[in-house]
């Protein structure tokens, strides 16, 4: 049976050191696996977030061998066993301990977006075609592993001004609503700070679900505020019409 | 989350990754280093951009639309006038935006790999970048530089009022094919044609724009592989008709 190294981070936001730990590696292990294979023989403090070992609830996001995944998702066969294999926190918020980050900021920036609003006596009937584009968005498992990744967040930390690629999705998915009738757009470019993403594509890289997240939410609704805000011509347009939107 | 920093390496260019990050963005600085390089000479050459001399019906799309060719009151380069079209659609286009921040801004280089981190980073929120958001604008200059080289390529095939084809004219075909679909697929144009609609069922012009949309979003998911190939027939286009023109290779006339 082959023998892997897991260099795990072992501390919190104060203090901290990396320490090595030797797990057989079965069949179709994955590093959440080999994580609670450590936590069950060698050390029962190892602090991991983990729900579903199914992909599915978002929980066990960390940083394998300095890439963004999930642990439930990574298997071990797929690492090579020659050099210790890393695992840290993800590195763009604070630790609590050990694997488990305080991802709160995260619910303070979602509070941030208007919830759904469909009209007054809406028809609820919707059509395929109009709903094909949100439900992609619907994927989201809120494993913040965009967010984690995003170098506006991780390196240059600017949380107060930029809410984040997942908000992106999540504010795509409303926007973009046959039913729903608020305007984000302001919102989106002064509070969420669209213009602050530099269209990189690390989130979109990184998300499990494979959401297209700059292609399909983040340019769309950079597009949206061009409208409203940079577009002379469309300017000019509602000043004449006095439509909202043109 | 200033605590954290203090147990992560926040050193320029670290990273726990252990695959060559690097090895995507070389490819990035020489394909779009050298392009530019050869543009830049190109375009201030001032010679050996058609073929009309030689009665082979090519222009080169650097050159195109030709204006002033006789110098009567612009003294440089026709391409110096015309330049900034092309350029602008390919500046301010969101692929190579993504690019060239990470290529040559290393903003950031690689996923998860460190940025300098600085505190003054704006993205395009603030000049120079947020001119970026004119986008929509450059496009529409292409349409008009993409309606040139359609006629550039049409007339390429007319040679002294008789129908020839050289390999010229097929890789002036094959230019403009691969440049309407690099215009066509762009994000900005996707918004416009139906993108920025709620509801794509609600009325008939809807409906139309939704099947625009839906076409240009399959066109869309292609737009990094047409934005390169057609950078590259571009400069091979121009480059061809460099060496026809300048006597170093003769066209052959296939039919
Ligand atoms: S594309 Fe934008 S939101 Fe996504 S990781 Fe890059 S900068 Fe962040
Ligand atoms: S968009 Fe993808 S990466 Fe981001 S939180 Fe949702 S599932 Fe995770
Ligand atoms: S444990 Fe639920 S996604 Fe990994
Ligand atoms: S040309 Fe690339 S996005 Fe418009």
């Amino acid at each position: 049976m082959a023998e892997a190294t897991l260099n795990i981070f072992r501390g919190d936001s104060t203090n901290g050191k990396r320490v090595d730990y030797k797990v057989d590696v079965t069949p179709g292990m994955v590093v959440l696996d080999a994580l609670h294979a450590i936590q069950g023989h060698q050390a029962p403090d190892l602090a991991v977030r983990w729900n579903c070992k199914a992909g599915k609830c978002g929980s066990c996001s960390a940083e394998v061998n300095g890439r963004p995944r999930l642990t439930c998702k990574t298997r071990m066969d797929s690492l090579p066993l020659d050099r210790p294999i890393t695992v840290s926190p993800m590195k763009t918020f604070p630790v609590i301990k050990d694997l488990v980050t305080d991802v709160s900021w995260n619910y303070a920036v979602n509070k941030k977006i208007t919830p759904f609003t469909p009209k007054k006596d809406t028809d609820w009937k919707m059509y395929q075609q109009d709903i094909d584009r949100v439900q992609e968005f619907r994927k989201c498992i809120e494993c913040f592993l965009c967010q984690n990744v995003c170098h506006v967040l991780r390196d240059h930390d600017v949380k107060d001004k930029f809410g984040g690629p997942r908000f992106f999705v999540r504010a795509a998915s409303l926007e973009m609503h046959p039913l729903d009738v608020a305007d984000r757009v302001p919102m989106i470019k002064e509070e969420l700070g669209i213009g602050y993403c530099n269209i990189t594509k690390c989130c979109t890289e990184v998300c499990p679900e494979e959401i297209h997240i700059t292609d399909n939410a983040i340019i769309p609704l950079k597009e949206r505020v061009v409208d409203e805000y940079y577009d002379p011509i469309l300017r000019i347009v509602r000043k004449i019409t006095g439509a909202k939107k043109a | 989350m200033a605590e954290l920093h203090v147990l992560q390496d926040q050193t320029f260019g670290a990273t726990k990754r252990r695959d060559a990050w690097w090895a995507e963005i070389i490819p990035v600085i020489i394909v779009l280093g050298g392009f530019g390089l050869y543009a830049t000479f190109r375009a201030f050459e001032g010679k050996f951009y058609q073929c009309w001399d030689l009665g082979i019906p090519y222009l080169s799309p650097f050159y195109s639309p030709l204006i002033d060719a006789q110098h009567h009151w612009w003294h440089w380069s026709p391409a110096l006038l015309i330049l900034g079209g092309p350029l602008s659609f390919r500046a301010t286009c969101y692929y190579y935006r993504k690019a060239y921040y990470r290529a040559f801004f290393l903003d950031p280089p690689s996923c998860a790999v460190n940025d300098r981190g600085h505190k003054s980073y704006k993205g395009e929120t603030a000049f120079p970048f947020i001119l970026q958001n004119l986008h929509r604008y450059a496009f529409y200059l292409a349409l008009i530089f993409l309606a040139f080289l359609w006629y550039d390529a049409v007339c390429a095939f007319d040679w002294n009022g008789h129908f020839g084809i050289g390999v010229g004219t097929l890789i002036m075909t094959v230019n403009v094919i691969l440049l309407s679909l690099y215009s066509f697929s762009c994000h900005s144009w996707r918004h416009l044609i139906g993108g920025k609609l709620e509801c794509f069922s609600c009325s008939a012009a809807s409906s139309a724009r939704g099947s625009g949309w839906r076409f240009t979003s399959m066109l869309n998911e292609r737009h990094m592989l047409f934005a390169w190939l057609s950078l590259f027939s571009v400069g091979l286009t121009d480059f061809y008709i460099r060496m026809v023109s300048a006597g170093v290779i003769t066209d052959i006339k296939i039919f």
